[in-house]
């Protein structure tokens, strides 16, 4: 038989994640500070729009860049959280979660050989979304010394005559580092200059702890060359229901509806109702979320020190990125002990780009309980460590 | 005060969180945490630490009593002062005036029902300024202080995820 595989499709490296999850699948009473989205349930009265929207029968197709309620829900989201104006008829699409529209933006703005920065740390899916697009990504490894924030000087040396998009990950998964005006401001600079253009990641955007999020879209100059991209899992704890929407130029945001509407026509339905009531009156729930993600931040932190841990202070997401490189182990070499011997699953930094070697992401998007009780054994853990090594 | 609605807001879901980790969780320094409890307690902003029990699991025989109180207010003698000859009663759990059809609801927590005949017949009804009552007798209780009796405790993600 002939071979029945796409050449590039092969070459891509599984996930690290799914490596360690496969791991973790194994041991069942394992607990886990590994997942990657809120522990809170969808708030109720959004869950009941979607029930209603059933009810009502409302189980057809909506046009391809999504309903127009929603679409102007998120325009008046957009202006009223970020300060940037967007028209919902040609500059607003509702996609299938955050992760179409990095797949749709790759694909909509590539062409062969272009090379696309991307900052790592960072989540999984930018640069095999660039591969499969025909680019040609090219990392930039982020240092814990600038907490994890992008530097104009590593974006400047990274820049080469190819150089299109600069793909921009703030808040981050799995680092919690996050970029403030100061940042973007240098970050713009070199943009416009350059003229590249920027894919900003922005779906843990209600989730910072240091002031509001600012997203580079709203910086003068900016607007016309980023595509912006959110989404609902993280802000409304709604991941099951994969919904995400981007916002750029028109002739950008064309090309990707384009692809789209032929790839996948619509997003879920019942998805696109719920997350009309969300963004209408769901402001209270983001509030209530952030704080409580906050206090298990500062509580996490607390507990690393005590341990001996050292951590820088994230203020986004809901990750800490530990640095556990005095114990001379590799990140996997660090979880797969820790999960042996502890039970305990964190992701080794490693599955988020060599640069993360060294680092382990711990989530608290846990229970204060859960989160005691798992740290407790880490320290445990740690605490063998040091002795051993003393 | 900012840091009094922050401690009012996590006690209130937990009383028993360990002064240390509300600290940590707060940002707060644990000696002022403690003095802000402390002179919350006294100025009668926390006025307990209870704990929420499913009695429905330790006994068949321990029943809720919601009471709708109907009174006459006497000269000289306002709501407070009837409220306080009902509320002084040691089987009451709770007491409040409301609006509406009546004037009080008189709430009895963790009696048996002949407890609750026993107070209403000999010790409300008779109260001179008592009109009425209708005593309601909780079938079941599915959500009490915010928390949900029978709630599904799973964390149904899975393990690890990006």
């Amino acid at each position: 038989m002939r071979n029945p595989l796409s050449d590039k499709a092969v070459s891509l490296e599984p996930s690290g994640i799914r490596k360690f999850f496969d791991i973790v699948s194994e041991m069942p009473d394992a607990i886990s500070l590994g997942v990657g989205e809120p522990d809170f349930d969808t708030p109720w009265h959004v869950r009941e729009e979607g029930i209603y929207s059933l009810e009502k029968g409302r189980t057809f197709y909506t046009s391809n860049a999504g309903l127009k309620e929603l679409k102007q829900e998120i325009v008046r989201y957009l202006k009223r959280r970020c300060l940037v104006e967007y028209d919902a008829d040609h500059e607003v699409m509702v996609t299938v979660g955050g992760s179409e529209a990095i797949d749709l933006a790759l694909r909509a703005m590539i062409n062969p050989g272009d090379e696309v920065l991307i900052p790592t740390p960072c989540y999984v899916s930018y640069y095999p979304c660039a591969v499969l697009a025909d680019a040609t990504p090219v990392t930039i490894e982020l240092k814990e010394e600038n907490e994890f924030r992008l530097t104009a000087e590593e974006l400047r040396a990274a820049i080469t005559p190819k150089t299109k998009i600069l793909i921009l990950p703030f808040p981050n998964n799995p680092t919690g580092a996050i970029m403030e005006r100061k940042d973007l401001e240098a970050i713009a600079e070199v943009v416009i200059e350059k003229d590249l253009l920027v894919i900003t990641d922005e779906i843990y955007s209600e989730l910072t702890y240091s002031g509001d999020h600012v997203t580079i879209a709203s910086l003068p100059g900016m607007w016309e060359r980023t595509v912006l991209i959110n989404g609902f899992s993280k802000a409304y704890a709604m991941t099951g229901w994969r919904l995400g929407y981007v916002a750029a130029p028109r002739m950008i945001l064309e090309q990707m509806l384009k692809i789209h509407q032929y790839a996948i026509m619509c997003a879920p339905t019942t998805s696109q109702y719920a997350a009309v009531e969300a963004m209408r009156n769901g402001d209270k729930d983001v509030a209530m979320m952030r704080e409580s993600y906050d206090q298990r931040r500062r509580f996490v932190l607390a507990t690393l020190a005590e341990m001996g841990l050292p951590c820088f202070e994230p203020k986004g997401a809901f990750y800490v990125f530990p640095n556990i490189q005095k114990f001379g182990m590799s990140s996997e070499e660090f979880a797969e002990t820790l999960l042996r011997e502890e039970k305990v699953a964190v992701v080794p930094g490693s599955a988020f780009g060599a640069c993360g070697e060294g680092f382990l992401r711990i989530s608290y998007a846990y229970s204060l309980s859960a989160l005691k009780e798992a740290l407790g054994r880490v320290a445990r853990f740690v605490k063998r460590l040091e002795e051993k090594n003393a | 005060m900012e840091i009094r609605k922050n401690i009012l807001a996590a006690i209130e879901k937990n009383s028993r969180l360990d002064v240390k980790d509300l600290a940590a969780m707060l940002g707060a320094d644990e000696v002022s945490l403690v003095n802000e409890i402390a002179a919350m307690e006294a100025e009668g902003i926390i006025c307990g630490y209870h704990t929420l029990i499913n009695w429905d699991k330790v006994t068949d025989e321990k029943v809720t009593a919601l009471i709708e109180v109907k009174v006459a207010p006497q000269r000289g003698m306002g709501f407070d002062s009837i409220a306080e000859r009902i509320f002084n009663y040691d089987e009451v759990h709770a007491t409040y005036l409301v609006s509406g059809d009546f004037d009080f609801m008189v709430i009895l927590e963790g009696k048996t029902m002949k407890d609750v005949a026993q107070f209403v017949s000999a010790k409300l009804s008779p109260l001179d300024s008592v009109l009425s009552t209708a005593t309601h007798f909780v079938l079941k209780k599915y959500k009490d202080h915010g928390t949900i009796f029978e709630k599904k405790n799973t964390d149904e993600r899975m393990l690890v995820t990006p």
